[in-house]
């Protein structure tokens, strides 16, 4: 008794644990399809999330002599900051650790190393007035007497004592002596530079009112030296200043870094100097940007990433990008689009026209990322803008210091931001604040991706799906649309071919078929669904399309000559005699249109040669091109949707047979018993009642066609074009992933975009699906209830 | 004529014509791809062309007949052929003629025009070879270590090779390889122990020692090979091409020399199947572009399999919960729809997931865990069989779960209650009764998943698959099975040299033979399944009365 009842027990619990088991099992399918769409969801979350800039470390210098700061900068792992002073002292910072390593190189202050820069006599007791940037790492110090001096802060990382450390290090890469830059040694008030392997372009503005332009050629090669002999070729050149400049005066110069153009700005004019040639500077185009009213005038400049594209800042708060765009009067430039902040506080609270409010709003300064299509606007309270220019995304805004910082710099890998900034209450304290930034994709944006932009050297905004270039400095183009559109092409001319013959063969097979003759047709036609994908697609490009491409007038006649000859034969099978009839019944008839239609299909191939012949010059294709002006690919939407509308067909065909087939019998005999015919009872009866479930089937086929890859891969030349000709290819969502995928970099913004189109066809087919079995799930309910 | 159009009858036919259209393009793509496909394993015969162009000039072109094409006469207006004027219609002729390293392309269209003369010299040869492709000519001379011996012997010599060669891949895939994946495992564990700070002098000595007997042996391996090879290299033939130039060809690359004018049809047939098997059990050559395709169907099959153990019972118990557990509510309406769902998302979906999640996720992290010592080179970081498997599990876990829920469906009700009535509880019920009575439902999911995963390449391309495998999954070196090791697959293996070979022309006909074997696969598969089901669905309608 007592075994029993124990193994009563154990016969329970395993029976309850077997249902526990189950019931996870069964659980854990709608655990997958939730996972796969959260961590889609997950991957492609961060491109839309805003900038986040947060202060990360404040150091306060003690800065007793009240000394200036010129620049500041910091490495690219955001472990060391410096500063260049106007006594013409490095600083630099540990942003890290506390205690602070010694190098020979450098005296060892408090938390700090500091040394001079002028290591040359030339440089006797001066003071440092200008630090220029460049976009690579390169900063010319410029003194008090018209000194120049190239420098070159650079890091590098040790491994002593088996931990890492940054070690700082200032390069000369022409030397510690001064540079002449103005043949006449006069200082400058305005100095630019850009440096490639090979030159190095100066442009300056005198104090005595010369604009200059300064080449040093290398002898070899600037990057393999390491500053002590460099030997270079100077070539001194003025340029002409033209009329127009009010007092001859220059406010800011740019030089873009590849050497190619100089951006003078002369108050509210820019001039464009072509630098490419080492003889003669031409000036190339005049920028007169049209701004809001008569009091607004331009205030600073500055040049993106990719020398390009130049940024006008204004005293209103306004930039407004330009570059140079092909147009019918050769390449011009032309505004491209504008940036402001929205929230002006300033103008808003003051419902008078205020100029000190105005003025407040200016924009101060420009600072460009080096590799990015970003920028950063100071104005002049101190507020800090980011933006985006090819996505026009204001990314963010804030006041970062209260009073405008002495100096602003963006990290290399434009993950953080230096400020050093004075103490608005004591003079000599100042503050070195490092932000870290959060804004790994400001290229993405909503608008960006379903919108048309206007890309740098595009003539016009465009949608543009380009991802990857041979190029480094290439901008990746990233929009959905012509994807998207190339989907829904090929769906559509998939469908297009595979609705009709689906349902016509699922009408037939489900309504008139023998019972018998059903049994072997239906798992034929549904061993098409079972065909691996990537044979149609081979099929498709490697057979199908050279056959479409030679024979294509009889690709059209087909669709002439198909639907006749089965008329034809339909009318001369009900002309004939009842005896034969008898013999060929009509149930027999999709066998015996079987000959019938191969009959027609090589009717019409051999007819093609004649016909193009007589109608398109001997070919269609040229025809086509020269005559009609279409172009046409070999890999085409016509191949994809005869190849795709094959994939989908057996989708079709079996899911609306079933619901035509389960359209209850008594109904059809109701409407024979009153003396309909039997297609006026399809009509009028069996499709009307399996309608819903019809459209269920072609919402899954529409489903399968819209996520379809490897047919699309192979059978259309993947171009990315929105055109809707049936002569042309397309690239779609799908083909796109698997072209893309592996080779995108893992968290790059092209990956979690390509996320995005996964998600985006998730999302699709989910819709459509889940449509399609609530139809079903009611048209079963509907049956049933018969 | 109008009350013909009333009764609706031209449409009924229409209708009728749906169906014989898809039965056309059924049954056609079948026939095609069958007939591409065995064709490229009959041997053809070798035509031997002489030439007469439009500006007199004479020339020979041996080779295989590829392709022939009917073209009309205006397209070739801008040759100025001399024809006569009532002809409308030329035939083109494309020839394989091999010969890769005397002419740039071994394709070449001939117009039947310009041929004089066409001839099949019983002579002619065709020599398979390791590299370059086919070579068609003439056998002048054949020289055994300098010596020239009768042609006859040629069979005995190509044995001879094949010996050999048989004996240094042996040497170079299992000796050879054991001894380098040895030496990487000792690579890593050193690595390991350093990076665990464990590393005393003692094991580093215990390691360079195992390192000196392994390179011991391979220096010995290595002679030993380098012996094979001078026995291969020793002898060479003297080939004689279409243009008249003698070309050497060394017996080390040779394959098999067959004169295929010279065979019956007997002959012709065991050389059909002896290519076919050839096909089937060697390694590809030639970028993918020649030899078998072992590897891929391999990789296919490893890769099939493992998925069928992961889907199997996690199909077969999701379908028992929703047929025999779960009651009649929106959450069991919920759980359809999402299996209505995994089965309607696009496979490349899959492939996105499983390369995030998958790979990157999970195998980043079992990297960080058990791997450190590999890094920063990924162990299951990157794509894999492992990986490939368990994303096609997820594919095809919706067809597990429809099939084996239909035959739960067929199931009479009596048989759970009177298995119940008798005192079982619902767990023995459903193991004594209910799997055994669905068990051939169950297969045919299981049938049809493999079906689905086998023809699958879309996620794959994301998750692990390679166009060349240097290593099979499985192999003679402890763990034996590397989950991995990335792998070669048959529909990717169409994909990849049909559009990424450089040569699409000549991989054309292999391409149509590895679909060929892929299709026939899948609908034996399928078949299989559907007869199956059908035989079910009899025996249910037995028990019904």
């Amino acid at each position: 008794m007592a075994t029993l009842i124990s193994s009563n027990r154990s016969r329970g619990i395993k029976n309850s644990l077997a249902k526990w088991l189950i019931t996870l099992g069964g659980i854990s399918v709608l655990f997958t399809l939730v996972l796969i769409f959260m961590y889609l969801l997950y991957v492609v979350k961060p491109i839309f999330e805003s900038a986040k800039i947060e202060q990360a470390v404040n150091i306060n210098i003690d800065s007793t002599s009240n000394e200036k700061v010129l620049g500041s900068g910091v490495d690219e792992l955001k472990e060391l900051a410096y500063q260049i002073t106007a006594a013409g002292n490095i600083d630099f910072y540990h942003l890290k650790a506390s205690d602070p390593k010694a190098d020979n190189q450098f005296t060892v202050g408090d938390n700090s190393l500091s040394t001079s820069l002028f290591v040359s006599d030339d440089f006797n007791e001066e003071q440092v007035i200008k630090v220029v940037n460049s976009f690579s790492q390169n900063k010319l110090l410029h003194t008090t007497k018209g000194k120049t001096l190239l420098i070159q802060p650079s890091f590098y990382a040790t491994y002593a004592n088996d931990t890492r450390e940054i070690i700082p290090q200032v390069n000369y890469p022409l030397g510690q002596e001064s540079l002449i830059i103005d043949e006449q040694q006069i200082p400058l008030s305005q100095l630019a530079f850009a440096i490639d392997d090979e030159r190095i372009v100066f442009v300056g503005f005198t104090e005595d009112k010369r604009l200059i332009k300064t080449s040093f050629i290398a002898e070899d090669d600037f990057s393999s030296s390491n500053g002590d002999d460099v030997g270079y070729e100077t070539i001194f050149q003025q340029i002409e200043i033209f009329d127009d400049v009010i007092d001859g005066n220059i406010d800011e110069i740019k030089v873009t870094p590849d050497l190619s153009l100089a951006f003078i700005r002369s108050a509210s004019t820019v001039y464009v100097y072509s630098l490419n040639d080492d003889e003669e500077v031409s000036l190339k185009a005049t920028i007169r940007p049209i701004l809001d009213n008569e009091n607004t005038y331009l205030t600073s400049m500055g040049l993106l990433s990719g020398s390009s594209s130049v940024l006008l800042g204004d005293s209103s708060g306004r930039v407004s990008q330009w570059f140079e765009v092909a147009t019918d009067d050769g390449r011009q430039f032309k505004q491209i689009r504008s940036f402001k902040a929205d929230n002006d506080q300033a103008s808003s609270d003051n419902v008078e026209y205020d100029n000190k409010s105005q003025l407040s709003n200016a924009i101060t300064a420009i600072y460009t990322e080096q590799y990015r299509k970003s920028f950063y606007t100071m104005t002049r309270s101190g507020m800090v803008n980011a933006f985006y220019t090819t996505s026009a995304a204001h990314l963010w805004q804030g006041q970062l210091t209260s009073t405008q910082p002495e100096t602003f710099a963006i990290a290399p890998r434009a993950n953080g931001l230096i400020v050093i900034v004075n103490d608005p209450l004591d003079v000599h304290k100042k503050s070195l604040q490092v932000f870290s930034v959060h804004n790994e994709h400001p290229e993405v944006t909503w608008q960006a991706l379903w919108q048309e932009v206007w890309y740098e050297g595009y003539p016009e905004p465009d949608y543009v799906w380009q991802s990857t270039s041979g190029s480094d400095d290439f901008e990746g183009k990233f929009s959905l649309v012509p994807i998207s559109f190339g989907t829904i092409k090929a769906a559509l001319y998939a469908m297009l071919f595979a609705v009709p013959i689906a349902l016509t063969a699922a009408i037939y097979t489900a309504y008139f078929m023998t019972p018998g003759l059903r049994k072997k047709v239906k798992p034929t036609i549904e061993m098409m669904e079972a065909l691996p994908t990537v044979i149609l697609g081979f099929l498709a490009g490697l057979w199908l399309a050279p056959i479409m491409e030679e024979y294509l007038p009889a690709i059209f006649l087909l669709f002439i000559f198909l639907p006749l000859a089965t008329l034809i034969t339909a009318f001369s099978w009900h002309k004939l005699p009842n005896q034969l009839k008898e013999k060929l019944p009509e149930t027999l008839a999709p066998i015996l249109l079987i000959p019938v239609i191969i009959l027609a299909t090589y009717v019409a191939f051999s007819l093609s040669p004649v016909l193009e012949d007589s109608l398109f010059n001997g070919d269609m294709r040229q025809y086509l091109t020269n005559d009609l002006g279409i172009d046409f690919d070999q890999r085409n939407a016509l191949v994809v949707g005869i190849a795709m509308g094959f994939a989908v067909i057996p989708t079709i065909f079996s899911m609306a047979e079933d619901a035509i087939f389960s359209v209850p019998g008594h109904l059809t005999s109701g409407s024979l018993a009153l003396g309909a015919t039997q297609w006026q009872t399809l009509i009028g009866v069996v499709l009307l009642t399996a309608s819903p479930g019809i459209f269920s089937a072609i919402m899954m086929g529409l489903g399968r066609a819209v996520g379809e890859t490897m047919i699309v891969l192979m059978a259309t030349g993947n171009t990315p074009i929105l055109d809707w000709s049936i002569f042309q290819g397309m690239r779609t969502l799908a083909a796109n992933i698997a072209v893309e995928m592996p080779e995108s970099e893992v968290g790059s913004s092209h990956y979690r975009i390509l996320f995005l189109a996964a998600f985006v066809l998730f999302i699709f087919t989910f819709i459509f699906n889940t449509a399609a079995e609530f139809v079903r799930q009611r048209l079963r309910e509907k049956y049933s209830s018969m | 004529m109008n009350k013909w159009f009333r009764s609706g009858s031209p449409w009924i036919w229409l209708s009728a014509g749906g169906v014989s259209i898809s039965l056309i393009s059924v049954l056609g793509l079948l026939w095609l791809i069958a007939s591409r496909g065995l064709s490229y394993f009959w041997p053809s015969e070798l035509y031997q062309f002489d030439l007469t162009d439009q500006h007199g000039a004479k020339s020979v072109v041996i080779g295989e007949v590829y392709d022939r094409e009917q073209i009309p006469v205006s397209q070739l207006a801008h040759l100025n052929l001399a024809l006569d004027p009532e002809q409308e219609i030329l035939e083109r002729l494309l020839i394989k003629t091999g010969n890769r390293e005397l002419v740039s392309l071994d394709f070449r269209w001939l117009l039947s025009h310009n041929i004089k003369k066409t001839q099949t010299p019983k002579e002619l040869a065709v020599v398979e070879r390791r590299t370059n492709g086919n070579f068609y000519g003439f056998i002048e001379s054949v020289v055994v270590d300098g010596n020239e011996v009768d042609k006859n012997k040629l069979p005995e010599l190509l044995t001879r090779v094949d010996n050999f060669q048989d004996q240094i891949d042996d040497l170079q895939k299992s000796d050879i390889g054991a001894i380098n994946y040895q030496l990487e495992r000792l690579r890593l564990k050193t690595r390991k122990y350093q990076l665990q700070d464990k590393l005393t002098t003692e094991l580093q000595v215990e390691i360079d020692s195992e390192i000196a007997a392994l390179n011991q042996d391979y220096a010995i391996l290595e002679k030993e090979l380098m012996g094979y090879r001078e026995q291969i290299s020793r002898d060479h033939i003297v080939m004689r091409a279409m243009d008249g130039q003698l070309v050497t060809i060394n017996f080390e690359y040779i394959l098999k020399v067959t004169f295929n004018n010279q065979l019956n049809t007997l002959e012709k047939t065991a050389l059909f199947f002896s290519h076919i098997g050839s096909f089937l059990i060697e390694d590809p050559r030639e970028a993918n572009t020649e030899g078998g395709v072992f590897p891929a169907i391999f990789g296919t099959v490893l890769m099939v399999l493992l998925m069928t153990v992961i889907v199997s019972p996690f199909g077969v118990i999701a379908a028992i919960y929703l047929h025999e557990y779960a009651g009649k509510n929106a959450f069991t309406k919920l759980l359809r729809i999402a299996v209505i769902n995994l089965a309607g998302v696009p496979s490349i979906v899959y492939g996105v997931f499983g390369l995030g999640f998958f790979v990157y996720m999970v195998g980043g992290s079992l990297d960080q865990l058990f791997y450190s010592e590999n890094l920063p080179s990924p162990t299951f970081g990157t794509p894999g069989v492992l990986w490939s498997a368990l994303t096609l599990a997820i594919l095809t876990l919706p067809v597990v779960i429809v099939s084996t829920e239909e035959g739960l469906s067929r199931i009479p009700s009596e048989m759970r209650y009177g298995s119940l009535a008798l005192g079982a509880t619902k767990a023995e019920t459903l193991w004594r009764i209910i799997l055994p009575i669905a068990s051939p439902a169950i297969m045919t999911g299981i049938i049809l998943a493999i079906a689905r995963a086998a023809g699958e390449v879309a996620p794959l391309m994301l998750v692990g698959v390679v166009k060349m495998a240097p290593n099979l999954p499985l192999d003679g070196n402890f763990p034996f099975l590397h989950l991995d090791r990335k792998f070669m697959h048959l529909g990717f293996h169409i994909y990849d040299v049909g559009f990424q070979s450089p040569n699409v022309e000549a991989a054309r006909p292999l391409v149509f033979a590895t679909a060929l074997l892929l299709v026939s696969i899948i609908v034996a598969l399928n078949m299989t399944a559907v007869s199956i089901r059908n035989k079910l669905r009899e025996r249910y309608k037995m028990l019904e009365h």
